[in-house]
């Protein structure tokens, strides 16, 4: 009897957790926190600093949401995820939203039953070459032995690439991104290649940075953008808006400093964004003043960008594709009203 | 030579000054033949040449300070580990509480030290051990007693490692022991079961057991109830290292002599009665060395929890090693948890080995 009781009860809390899962954002609410998926060792991305504080361009965007959905930028847990475990750990619900430098595809997007948001950094595959090699180009790259971290897109393709121009490569393997550099300083292979990124990141380590050159080729499109579950529609909007609220008050030309005197503002379209004049929390089903305290707390999306991967850090990227659709950029955020 | 006469005119002759102290042992072992002399000479040179520079290396051109500009001098540069050893050894728990953490590990270590001696086995000192588990765990995980609480998820470095290898070995060890007197048994299913789970563990390796864990196993689960990722590697970590202990043990209970098992059939004693005076005590002694063998390699497997994203003392000097700031000093990282793993290794063998020189009976 005792074990039926047993049994009675964990089937029940079973059958009502699966009920809590209708929405996100209802569970979300009720437990009081976002679970996060993030890279945990990915610098200007994700990481923990020797405190112990989550910091980079995906921990912001998420703090973002956090709040959008509470006003605080620290109801958040984070759970570093490695690439093979991520996908998982969103699908088994064990996370709530993943930002972890996932580039969107096709078959992400549908077989694995994901949902991408709004995009927070258009990445690109290059190629990183000590100077002393006389390349100019990538297309002159053949027979080139190639450092190549395994398993992700990367190695597929610079395979490719190396394929479509009719040029042979000697691919050298290494698991982990600081061995991966150490090997490539130490003269190990001709070329290093990974997503820009990480590239600029690698060559401010090296020990003449000078030396070293980013050729000009990209040859992949990696688009990084936050990950939901699929079908959760009012979810998806919050993270979606979240992310588009830090683009669009940069647009508009929002800070974190100057939020509270842009509330004075006459402009219709800021009027609208703070929720000075109300709608647009009301319609997506939060705060009318969601995207003043996004700002406020966060900063807009150059403020992100330049605290954690900008000019003036260790990584020192150049906005590139990643500026505003008005400097030649890709970011571009669709009107708020 | 020199002759003195001493003790009632016996002569005692003193041995050449040449062939006694120090000058005689390196005469006696170092160049007692060319042959010799050559191969000390070659070692010497050999360690000369490589111990000194990385003497040079390790401890005179080296950094030690935190923040210490390592890129500018040639040595090592402990300055990672200086800046660094809160997240290595602790990974993400909350910094300014570091002491719980600390008190717990010091009150591990020292029921550890104090339980090496078998003299202090009695009953007090295995409530002092379930006392002190309790409080280690109140000091880790906080909520009461006005400490805040930390999420198990926090826990790093080195408490999760001592964590999973602490809880691993001690669940399965005696899970192990089962599994062996199971493969025994003269009953068709338990044995079967047994047979089955013991081979199909060892058949595949740790790593896919830990993917399965963390990656498949979460699948099946009903939406929205999720099983800590921590607990389900530890499970997997037990599951494995009991399967290998088992097979350690079976090796003991099939060298037991039948007669002790007819001795106590004859004292009418019941298959546990048999089990757990007779032939236990002396099967589990024979094993002794190859189950430390199997625990060590054990705790040393514990390591593999990186490739699933738990932050265990691997993981978090990884993580700190990609920092641009740090990137390029994974020797001294390494070397640095590498001297960890070598105290907690040394530390068990060597008490096995005093297990085993204090149990020995000289049968």
């Amino acid at each position: 009897m005792r074990l039926l009781k047993v049994l009675a009860v964990c089937l029940t809390v079973l059958a009502m957790s699966t009920f809590a899962m209708a929405g996100t954002l209802e569970d979300v609410r009720a437990k009081g926190w976002i679970q996060a998926g993030v890279n945990g060792s990915l610098f200007g991305f994700g990481k923990a600093d020797e405190k112990g504080v989550w910091k980079g361009l995906d921990v912001d965007s998420a703090r973002a949401v956090s709040v959008a959905v509470f006003g605080s930028p620290d109801k958040l847990k984070f759970t570093p995820l490695t690439a093979k475990t991520r996908f998982t750990a969103l699908q088994s619900g064990e996370i709530d939203v993943l930002f972890r430098n996932c580039t969107q595809t096709l078959s992400r997007d549908t077989a694995l039953g994901l949902d991408f948001c709004q995009v927070n950094y258009y990445d690109g595959q290059g190629f990183l070459i000590p100077k002393k090699l006389g390349v100019k180009s990538a297309k002159e790259l053949d027979g080139a032995t190639v450092c190549v971290l395994p398993g992700t897109t990367t190695e597929m393709n610079v395979a490719d690439y190396f394929r479509a121009n009719g040029m042979k490569m000697n691919p050298v393997v290494i698991e982990d991104t600081a061995e991966l550099a150490k090997a490539f300083f130490a003269g190990r292979c001709d070329c290093l290649t990974s997503d820009a990124s990480q590239l600029a990141g690698t060559r401010a380590v090296a020990p003449n940075p000078g030396d070293y050159m980013i050729l000009p080729e990209i040859i992949s499109k990696e688009p990084l953008a936050p990950a939901v579950r699929h079908g959760d529609n009012q979810w998806k909007d919050i993270v979606n808006y979240s992310v588009l609220a830090l683009i669009n008050a940069e647009e508009l030309g929002i800070t974190s400093k100057n939020v509270d005197e842009m509330l004075k503002s006459n402009d219709p379209k800021i009027k609208r964004f703070l929720g000075v004049t109300k709608g647009i929390g009301k319609a997506i089903g939060l705060d009318e003043n969601f995207a003043y305290n996004i700002i406020k707390m966060v900063g807009n999306y150059g403020e992100i960008f330049e605290r954690n991967v900008g000019i003036n850090t260790q990584l020192g990227i150049e906005r590139g594709l990643n500026a505003l659709w008005t400097d030649g950029g890709l970011m571009y955020s669709p009107p708020f009203k | 030579m020199e002759l003195t006469k001493k003790n009632k005119g016996k002569v005692i002759v003193k041995p050449p000054i040449s062939s006694i102290g120090i000058p005689g042992w390196i005469r006696e072992n170092l160049f007692s033949s060319p042959f010799n002399t050559v191969l000390t000479i070659i070692i010497v040179s050999i360690l000369w040449f490589s111990i000194l520079p990385f003497l040079n290396w390790a401890l005179i051109d080296s950094s030690w300070l935190p923040d210490a500009n390592c890129r500018e001098s040639d040595g090592a540069c402990w300055s990672i580990i200086s800046s660094n050893y809160k997240i290595i050894l602790f990974g993400f728990y909350p910094q300014d509480i570091l002491w719980r953490p600390i008190t717990a590990i010091f009150l591990l270590v020292s029921l550890l030290f104090i339980s090496r001696n078998r003299n202090y086995w009695n009953a007090f000192l295995g409530y002092s051990w379930i006392i002190s588990l309790v409080i280690m765990g109140i000091l880790l995980k906080g909520g009461i007693l006005g400490l805040e609480a930390v999420d198990i998820e926090r826990w790093g470095g080195i408490i999760l490692t001592l964590l999973l290898s602490v809880f691993g070995l001690t669940a399965a060890y005696p899970l192990g022991v089962i599994l062996a007197l199971g493969r025994q048994s003269k009953m068709p299913v338990i044995k079967t079961f047994c047979v089955f789970y013991i081979e199909l563990i060892r058949g595949v390796p740790l790593i896919s057991l830990l993917f399965m864990s963390s990656v498949v196993f979460p699948l099946f689960l009903p939406e929205g109830v999720s099983i800590n990722a921590i607990l389900r590697a530890q499970i997997a970590i037990i599951m494995f290292t009991a399967a290998y202990v088992a097979e350690v043990v079976r090796g003991g209970l099939q060298g037991m002599n039948k007669g002790q098992f007819e001795a106590a059939d004859s004292l009418g004693l019941n298959y546990f009665q048999t089990m757990r005076l007779i032939i236990l005590p002396q099967a589990l002694k024979i094993v002794i060395p190859p189950s430390v063998s199997v625990l060590i390699s054990a705790f040393k497997d514990t390591s593999l929890v990186v490739i699933i994203g738990l932050y265990d003392l691997l993981k978090t000097t990884q993580t700190t090693l990609s920092e641009p700031k740090w990137m390029g000093f994974s020797a001294e990282a390494y070397i640095f948890i590498a001297i960890i793993y070598f105290v907690c290794c040394f530390f068990m063998s060597n008490y096995s080995r005093k297990l085993e020189k204090e149990l020995d009976t000289g049968l």
